[in-house]
């Protein structure tokens, strides 16, 4: 039988402050472990939070971005459970009041968009790591981590596949670039989320018993995890078994899911409101000035990019996938010399080929967009053909000289004065005379080959359009 | 030699006649000769106190004095102090060094007081008798067959025994002002926020707050001064100004509208009833006026009480795993393990009593009929308060219900040992300040006036409570130390 998937995210967004959220200390990664864990972090005893109020701003900015409500009095609430890398025993989280309510996304499906509800995004702290390989028969803790400010967005189930699972954390990780909250790094955990999945049948109403996978962090992981469980759920009752509920973990060596804790397993965090902490005050007079800050949007900027720059949906949504590449592309095109159609190609080919096989980050390209501004000039001038602005481009991005140092040092040019090509048309067509009277005839297509004699005489340096023109004329029936 | 006031002592050391060190040398010895009977210290900080003491007699040789230059001081163990064993009273802390110091001593240290050492407590402050501690019961100076009241039973004592002129305390439920109580001294415990929680144990975040024990109201408003105000560590902390409270107290007395509780004499003791009615007539006396209150929902408090502080502190205490700080149980195979041995061995029971309370009136599905329910109770409590307050300026009733009680005598029974703190705990609900001063002895044994005022009235309850003592002489009664 086939059944209907019913999937939540619930997606861990690391805050990109510089320090903790309760405590002074550095967020940076990489470093020694415990290194940047102060008396906070440690949760000596007798220490107190206190909130850094930039990570709630970037939470609101969020919440702003997805059209959700700005609770005025936010709660911070204690999530009571025993781990080695939670130094306090509780996780000072959000519970009953989060910071941000109700608000929505929209995804592309197809050739469609779908809205994705936003239940909530709330504030609160990460745990620090344990380490579980470094020792031979102990475990160590890093608390590093301890403390660096996270959102958690918990959407509704409103995914049916994958697909679209995977396409709304890619929005949502597009987005907190955007809003400069989130490094968006997942290999570093910057970025991961839990899957909620469940299976119904198309004409029920109830849904089905879910499963809930931890911390998966990268697209094709929750892809695959998604995958592997539906089809597991699938077998489960289609062999007229139940789905139990419990909370799994993805194996991406193996591509399955296995059991972490079941229901009967799971903590009761006996949640109460933290009284370390003041409710969080945010009046629309903050709320107004974060607004005022607010960047553009992605979905706003696709659709200025269409409507300003004649884009086709599909170029625009590459161009708008990353920040730094939307932005790119916007400065070659600044002083409007070029014609944007033609310069998202250039950079969505020819500069995205090469930054992918250099396997180099947008905001890491050797080009800076003035130099190929620069070359496209060249180019549109007729100074250098298509094909020559390519090498050229190739050259920029191997040595980082301007194109004209590489055009005047390798002496690549485009011959466009009409007397010097006139002298290379005789020739050709002196050379060709019997092709010329079949031309003459009619046989049309000949003209193309002439054209090709031409730029083969110049060695490829004939402005093609000025060869074009003048053969039109000489070669007028 | 003899000073018994900071006051006295403070004068002596700027007009010269007496050095830090010599002041510091004479409680030292104090110490040295009861503390051996009286239990109040765990930790005694000679050569520190004396190495300290002179270089502040040195600095005020150079003419830099400071307002509490040279005072000796004696420090409740639930503070952190940087570099020395805070143990707040616990087997599970008993070789914790903390890195840091609190505020309060932060701002003590700054202010040029010589730490004499740190005094024994309850057990992480849950206990009304110091008999909860693991460094043993704290005996009452009066009597040592007595208890001195908690749980800064320690810093109460050694106040009353003359062994510090002056100590820290931490107030949940009544841990300052009980103790003062049956000591015979004064106790103050701010309004909450007053004073920064940074660096004290917590025991129940939203109840905790740091005070004094002195032999004066006068002196009381001397210390609060330096420990008070806004701490950026601190959330809770307020930015309410602070005022200058020694000012304040000795600026010429005003008659007060006093508000007297009647379910604060309701069932009390004839002699004790007898000692709060002559304290009563003095104040009326004096100019005050008297006038009977109600306070229904006070009879509330000791039950809001013992839900809300223990489901604070069973995630308070969470913290004390094993696994980074404190006692560590030998021989485990897991951290589950880990954990159960570290914490079963390392709290008493009081302290486990309260974490299981605490845990369980948290729990799913009972959450609303305990905690939720503790919340509105503390809410009408506050309501009613500040009702009061619209018709009164203070409002006061004997801190205690009766003097200390033996050694032994509630310890296996938890309810009489809560009620115990029936009058002080709804003003930690309500979050106000209040105060206990000596106001006569019962069978030799002290007893004392509470005196609470609106937030932020500290100024108007040490002024009542310094013009009462300008009237009475019961805060200058000592236990005779020589007989114990």
């Amino acid at each position: 039988m086939t059944y209907q998937a019913v999937i939540g995210l619930e997606i861990h967004v690391q805050l990109k402050t510089k320090s903790k959220i309760f405590s002074g200390a550095s967020t940076s990664f990489g470093n020694e472990p415990n290194t940047q864990a102060c008396a906070v972090d440690l949760g000596l005893p007798g220490v107190l939070p206190v909130l850094n109020k930039e990570a709630v701003m970037m939470a609101i900015k969020f919440g702003l971005a997805v059209n959700a409500q700005i609770q005025n009095n936010s709660i911070f609430a204690r999530k009571n459970y025993f781990y080695p890398d939670l130094p306090k025993g509780y996780q000072i989280s959000q519970f009953e009041i989060p910071i941000v309510s109700k608000g929505s996304l929209k995804i592309r499906v197809g050739d469609d968009f779908k809205e994705i509800r936003i239940t909530r995004a709330h504030l609160e702290e990460d745990a620090g790591k344990s380490i579980h390989d470094m020792f031979n028969n102990d475990s160590a803790i890093d608390l590093n981590r301890a403390g660096t400010p996270l959102i958690e967005i918990v959407s509704e189930p409103d995914m049916t596949s994958a697909d679209e699972a995977v396409e709304y954390l890619r929005t949502i990780h597009t987005l907190v670039k955007y809003l400069d909250i989130c490094d968006g790094n997942m290999q570093e955990g910057s970025f991961r989320c839990d899957a909620n999945i469940s299976l119904k049948k198309s004409t029920d109403t109830k849904l089905g018993i879910r499963a809930e996978i931890k911390n998966i962090n990268s697209f094709k992981f929750v892809e695959q995890a998604i995958n592997y469980e539906i089809e597991r759920q699938s077998e489960i009752l289609d062999s007229g078994g139940e789905v139990v509920q419990e909370t799994r973990l993805y194996d991406p060596a193996k591509n399955q899911t296995r059991s972490m804790r079941s229901k009967e397993e799971a903590n009761d965090y006996r949640y109460f409101p933290d009284p370390d902490l003041l409710p969080v005050y945010i009046d629309d007079q903050d709320i107004k000035s974060i607004k005022s800050t607010m960047p553009e949007l992605p979905e706003e900027k696709r659709i200025r990019f269409m409507r300003d720059y004649s884009l086709s949906e599909y170029d625009t949504s590459v161009l708008i996938s990353d920040k730094n590449l939307s932005s790119y592309f916007e400065s070659v095109i600044k002083s409007k010399k070029l014609e944007p159609k033609n310069v998202a190609n250039w950079i969505l080919t020819d500069l995205l080929g090469l930054a992918n096989k250099n396997r180099t980050a947008i905001n890491e390209l050797p080009i800076t967009p003035d130099g190929l501004e620069q070359l496209l000039i060249f180019v549109h001038d007729g100074i250098i053909s298509n094909k020559q602005g390519k090498a050229v481009l190739e050259k920029m991005w191997d040595t980082s000289k301007t194109p004209k140092e590489i055009i005047d040092s390798e002496g690549i040019s485009q011959e466009s004065n009409e007397n010097e090509i006139n002298k290379l048309v005789d020739k050709v067509l002196e050379n060709h005379y019997k092709s010329v009277e079949e031309y003459m005839k009619g046989k049309d297509k000949l003209f193309g080959f002439f054209i090709g004699e031409v730029m083969k005489e110049s060695k490829g340096k004939a402005n093609p359009k000025i060869v074009n023109k003048i053969l039109r004329e000489r070669l007028k029936k | 030699m003899e000073y018994k006031t900071l006051t006295e002592i403070k004068e002596a050391i700027h007009s010269k006649k007496l050095s830090s060190c010599e002041i510091t040398k004479y409680y030292l010895e104090k110490i040295k000769k009861y503390n051996n009977k009286i239990n109040a210290f765990i930790t005694v900080l000679e050569n520190q106190a004396l190495d300290k003491a002179k270089k502040i007699d040195d600095e005020i040789v150079k003419g830099n004095i400071k307002n509490l230059s040279g005072i000796p001081i004696a420090q409740k163990d639930i503070f952190c102090t940087k570099g020395i064993k805070t143990t707040c009273g616990s087997k599970m802390l008993e070789n914790f060094i903390s890195p840091y110091d609190a505020t309060v001593i932060e701002k003590l240290e700054n202010a040029g007081t010589i730490m004499l050492g740190k005094t024994n407590m309850d057990e992480f402050a849950m206990g009304s008798s110091n008999e909860t501690s693991h460094f043993g019961d704290v005996k009452n100076p009066w009597n040592t067959n007595y208890v001195p009241g908690g749980s800064s039973g320690g810093s109460a004592a050694c106040v009353a025994a003359g062994m510090s002129p002056c100590s820290t305390g931490t107030d949940t439920g009544g841990s300052i002002r009980q103790p003062a109580s049956l000591t015979g001294i004064c106790g103050i415990k701010p309004t909450y926020g007053r004073v920064s929680r940074y660096g004290m144990i917590a025991f129940a975040s939203s109840l905790d707050q740091a005070g004094v024990f002195t032999r004066t109201a006068e002196d009381c408003a001397m210390l609060l001064n330096e420990i008070s105000g806004y701490d950026s560590k601190d959330s809770t902390s307020s930015n309410e100004p602070v005022p200058n409270y020694l000012e304040e107290c000795r600026k010429k007395f005003k008659p007060v509208k006093i508000g007297l509780p009647k379910e604060f004499l309701d069932g009390l003791e004839d002699s004790v009833r007898k000692i709060f009615d002559d304290a009563v007539l003095i104040l009326e006396k004096s100019g005050c006026r008297i006038k009977e209150i109600s306070l229904k929902t006070s009879k509330l408090g000791v039950s809001a009480y013992q839900v809300v502080a223990p489901a604070e502190c069973s995630s308070n205490l969470s913290r004390f795993d094993g696994v980074r700080f404190g006692h560590r149980a030998k021989d485990v195979s897991t951290i589950d393990e880990l954990y159960k041995k570290s914490r079963s061995e390392g709290f008493g029971n009081e302290v486990k009593r309260r974490i299981l309370v605490g845990t369980y009136a948290l729990s799913a599905g009972y959450y609303d009929a305990y905690y939720i329910k503790a919340q509105k109770i503390r809410n009408v409590i506050s309501q009613e308060f500040r009702e009061a307050f619209d018709e009164v300026d203070l409002i006061i009733g004997p801190t205690t219900p009766d003097s200390a009680f033996k050694i032994g005598e509630k310890l296996d029974d938890p309810i009489a040992m809560y009620l115990s703190d029936v009058f002080t705990v709804s003003t930690n609900l309500a979050g106000l300040p209040a105060i206990s001063i000596p106001m006569g002895l019962k069978n030799e044994l002290p007893i004392g006036l509470q005196i609470i005022g609106n937030h932020f009235d500290e100024s108007k309850i040490l002024s009542l409570s310094h013009h009462y003592q300008q009237i009475t002489d019961w805060h200058s009664m000592m236990p005779n130390m020589e007989t114990l």
